[in-house]
Parts: structure tokens; C-alpha cells; sequence
């Protein structure tokens, strides 16, 4: 049995991981709770973001973290484009339309990446990228730390916007009641984009906080969309809370059950949580009981 | 105020209004009177950008409105309350008013709400609760309130008494007579023949997705027509 001074710091390790898968269910979730839709195009989006990332720091020496600035923004663009122009046009409001259309825009962004990109593996090079910190006798990976920082602030960021303004309690109210919505005026077209958007600029967040410890191939989004599916499912769909709490304990998870399983077997608890809950607790953990 | 010609509107290949004429004067309560299933709610949706018209024409203070989207409309002061109230179940009866004024900014708000509350007190005493929570009455008063805080020129009440005890009934339509007489005009769509009557200054029959009666509430009372469909007298 390891002790504490082995668990703590995989715990640590755990939670500033969650952070970041957080915030790639976040956007996941957001676009769910609203458009009633699983965007099987976030995997593929993410990775859209991470290449983002990374050509604006080989191409320009732009730095990862002030990459925020441009990326997420250009992310939000591309999901409200997304949704307007081509998501929207040709859902014709059945869902199983919305379905395959995600998951063929998936398809297509992955072998373009494929194309143009080529499967090679990059990385950039930050001076701070084997940075530690040291937090509880625990030395943590700099980036990390920042990751997990930066996901908790958007999280809030997040969590404001819905409450307090108009344009979140537009979404809120879409999400529930579409025709009570629309009769008080809100622009429904616009305010589904306005979220995938949202959704979309979550992940060119989650792009930024990653890349200095992390890397970019055309795969790269299908393990984080696999993970961050089994959070929104924990989490309970459409539950911003959720998703945060659900990305810290599946962090916390695959920490743990690394430091005893093993690293390859480090994933079986995530997918033992997601049975668990789908037989339980099939609302999730903070989702709306029918 | 509000004027409807030859209005033709219909699900799929189902024509469900069939050239339907009616018009509002400022200031009037005018009821439009039907069955289940005769095309009135349909006929709100139209007017309010909910459903594209196929032909025919509606205008609002001159200007011509058919087809133009439910926020255009609502920019227009033209305000629908909904049959089934449809609040935002998830968001507090405060947060369901703050919505009603989406399209007005935030300028007028706290005035709208403080307005709000002095027609229904029992919402004031309801402000932090979520809607999804209030009795079947409470959210009506709710569907109206948020109604109002879009400023309304003309306000369309879609079966504002469905669902509700005899007593709430009562209440509702004495409450939409005051608002009338608080200068608002009013298209009040029921079934609820007497009640409507009362209060109203000029009403439409609808049978069938076309106007069969129209005229003041007095005349109509005594329409052997009306009387032997809608109230079952001989």
C-alpha cells in the first residue's frame, strides 16, 4: 500500500488533470444543455485548437498562455460559424440529423489535419515546460498548475456569464423553454451559435493551458472526447457544476488508479465510474431527475 | 391597430387558417372565440413570427408584420402569452421577468418589474423562487407579468384561463379587464365564451380555420348560431 507521500501528490497530479478535462466537457456540456445535442465534433475541434496553438508559436514565437488571446476567440468564430452555417442549416431540427452531421464534420476536420498536418507527433518548446512547483511536499509540472488555475477561472468566468448577463440567461432560457423564448424575443438561431460558440472557445482555452505540457497529432482529440463524454455522463448533462466536480474526480481517477494499476490500466476506473453511474445514477451526479 | 387579411397558414399540407379578416382598434379588448383544434392558436403563432404565413396580409400600426421573425415582432410591441404559460421552469420568477424585457435593454427594468409586482403582489412574494415551482395561477400571473415587461402595444392572451380553478378564472378576467382599462389593448383568444364576453368589446367566432360570427358581445349573445355551439342552448 503506497503511502501518502506517494498518494498526495498523485492526487494533486490528479486534480490539476481534471482541471483541464474539465474544461473540454465543459464546452461539451454547454453545447448539450442547450442544443440537446452530443457534439461528436469536439474531439476534432480540440485538436483544431492545439495545432492552433502550436503553429502561432512555431510560425510567430507567440507563446501558448498569450495565445488566449487570439485562439479562443478565433474558436468561438469558427463554432458559431459552425453552428450557423452548416450545423444548424442542416440538423432541420431532428437531432439525429445534428448527430451525423458532427460526426461527419469530425471525419473531415481529422483526415484534413491528416492531409495537411501529417501524423507526426509535435510539442513546443516553452522555457517554463519542466517547471515544477511545489504544492503540499508535492512537485507539480508548472503548466499544469497554470492549466488547472486557468480552467477553474474559466469555469467561474463561465458560471458568471450564464448568471448574470442577459445573453447567459438567454441560453439558459432556450435551453428549458424554446417557445416561451422565443416569444420574449430571443433570437434562437443566434443564441444556439452564441453557445456552440462558447462551447468551442472552451476548447481553444483548454488548447492554450495544454500545449506547453502536452502534444498535437490528428488523433489527439478522440482520447480527451472520450473522457470528457464519460464526465458530462458523471456530471450529468448539461450540469456546469457537474462538469467541473465529474473533470476533477475523473482526474483524480486515472491518477490513482495509475499509481496502482499502473499507467496502462490507469483508465479502467474512469470507464468503471461511467457504468457505475449509468446504472446507478443514470441523471448523473448533479443532472435533473425527468 | 392590428389589421388581418385573408390570412392562410397550415402545418405541412394542412391548410389550417382559411383566409381568416379581423382587425383591433387601440384601446379594445377583442376576443377571438372558438373550439379546440379551429386553427386559434395557430393564428397566434402567425401574428406573433411564431409560423410563416403562406399569403395574406398583417399589419401593426401601418406597417406590415407577416412573416417577420417573433423578435422583430416583439421589437414591434406586439407581446404573445402563450396557452401553457411556457416560463423558464429552471430560472427564478425575478430572472422570468428580467427576460420579458430582453429586447427592451435594461434601462426601463427595475420600473417594468416594480410595475409588475404592484398588478400581481403574489409574485413579489415569489421573486427568488424558481418558476418551474409556482401553482398552475401563480405561473399565469407569471406568463402575463413577463409579458408586460416587454412594454407591450398590443398584448395577445392565448387561453389565459385554461387549467385554472373557477375562482382564478375569475380573477384572470377581471385582471385583464384592468389592464384594459390601464390603456392596454388586448387580443384575447379563448374558449371560454361567457367569461370573454364579458369583458370584451368586439368578438370573433372561428369554426374551421375561417371567422363564422364577429361583432360586439351583445349582438353575438343572441345568435342562435353561437348560442346552440358554444353556450348549448337550444
Amino acid at each position: 500500500m503506497p503511502d501518502s507521500a506517494i498518494i498526495i501528490p498523485s492526487v494533486l497530479n490528479g486534480l490539476t488533470t481534471g482541471g483541464l478535462y474539465a474544461l473540454v466537457a465543459l464546452g461539451l456540456t454547454l453545447i448539450y444543455g442547450v442544443l440537446h445535442i452530443i457534439n461528436f465534433a469536439h474531439g476534432a475541434l480540440l485538436m483544431l485548437g492545439l495545432y492552433a496553438v502550436y503553429f502561432l508559436n512555431v510560425q510567430f514565437g507567440l507563446d501558448p498562455y498569450a495565445a488566449l488571446l487570439i485562439v479562443p476567440p478565433a474558436m468561438f468564430a469558427l463554432g458559431y460559424a459552425l453552428q450557423r452555417g452548416i450545423i444548424g442549416r442542416a440538423s432541420h431540427g431532428r437531432d439525429e440529423n445534428i448527430l451525423l452531421v458532427t460526426l461527419g464534420l469530425s471525419i473531415i476536420i481529422e483526415n484534413l489535419s491528416l492531409y495537411f498536418f501529417r501524423s507526426d507527433t509535435r510539442t513546443v518548446d516553452t522555457p517554463y515546460s519542466f517547471d515544477v512547483v511545489e504544492i503540499f511536499g508535492a512537485f507539480l509540472p508548472y503548466p499544469k498548475v497554470v492549466a488547472f488555475v486557468g480552467a477553474l477561472m474559466t469555469a467561474a468566468l463561465l458560471w458568471l456569464l450564464m448568471s448574470r448577463t442577459d445573453l447567459g440567461r438567454a441560453i439558459r432560457a432556450l435551453a428549458k423553454e424554446r417557445k416561451g423564448a422565443q416569444l420574449v424575443g430571443i433570437n434562437a438561431d443566434h443564441v444556439f451559435a452564441m453557445s456552440f460558440g462558447l462551447g468551442i472557445a472552451c476548447l481553444g482555452v483548454a488548447a492554450c493551458l495544454l500545449l506547453p505540457s502536452y502534444y498535437v497529432n490528428p488523433q489527439v482529440g478522440s482520447g480527451f472526447v472520450l473522457i470528457a463524454f464519460t464526465i458530462v455522463v458523471l456530471g450529468g448533462m448539461g450540469s456546469f457544476v457537474g462538469a467541473l466536480i465529474g473533470g476533477l474526480i475523473i482526474g483524480v481517477v486515472e491518477a490513482l488508479g495509475g499509481l496502482f494499476l499502473g499507467e496502462s490500466l490507469g483508465q479502467i476506473g474512469i470507464f468503471l465510474i461511467f457504468i457505475l453511474v449509468l446504472i446507478f445514477r443514470p441523471t448523473g451526479l448533479f443532472g435533473a431527475r425527468a | 391597430m392590428l389589421e388581418v387579411s385573408n390570412l392562410r397558414a397550415g402545418y405541412g399540407a394542412v391548410e389550417v387558417l382559411r383566409g381568416i379578416d379581423l382587425a383591433i382598434d387601440m384601446g379594445e379588448i377583442v376576443t377571438l372565440l372558438g373550439s379546440n383544434g379551429v386553427g386559434k392558436t395557430t393564428f397566434s403563432a402567425v401574428v406573433s413570427g411564431l409560423m410563416q404565413p403562406w399569403s395574406g396580409a398583417i399589419t401593426f400600426e401601418g406597417k406590415p408584420i407577416a412573416g417577420l421573425s417573433s423578435q422583430a415582432i416583439v421589437d414591434e410591441g406586439v407581446i404573445q402569452v402563450p396557452e401553457g404559460r411556457h416560463v423558464f421552469p429552471n430560472m427564478t420568477v425575478r430572472e422570468n421577468l428580467e427576460l420579458g424585457s430582453y429586447r427592451r435593454g435594461k434601462g426601463n427594468r427595475m420600473r417594468n418589474i416594480e410595475h409588475v409586482a404592484e398588478i400581481f403582489p403574489r409574485l413579489r412574494e415569489r421573486f427568488s423562487q424558481k418558476a418551474g415551482t409556482l401553482s398552475g395561477g401563480e405561473q399565469q400571473m407569471l406568463a402575463i407579468g413577463r409579458g408586460m415587461m416587454a412594454e407591450p402595444r398590443l398584448l395577445i392572451l392565448d387561453e389565459p384561463s385554461i387549467g385554472l380553478s373557477p375562482l382564478l378564472v375569475e380573477e384572470m378576467f377581471s385582471l385583464i379587464k384592468q389592464l384594459n382599462t390601464d390603456g392596454l389593448t388586448i387580443l384575447l383568444v379563448e374558449q371560454n365564451v361567457l367569461q370573454s364576453m364579458e369583458i370584451a368589446d368586439r368578438a370573433f367566432v372561428m369554426e374551421n380555420g375561417e371567422i363564422k360570427l364577429s361583432g360586439i358581445p351583445g349582438d353575438l349573445m343572441d345568435n342562435p348560431e353561437l348560442q346552440r355551439s358554444y353556450l348549448g342552448l337550444a
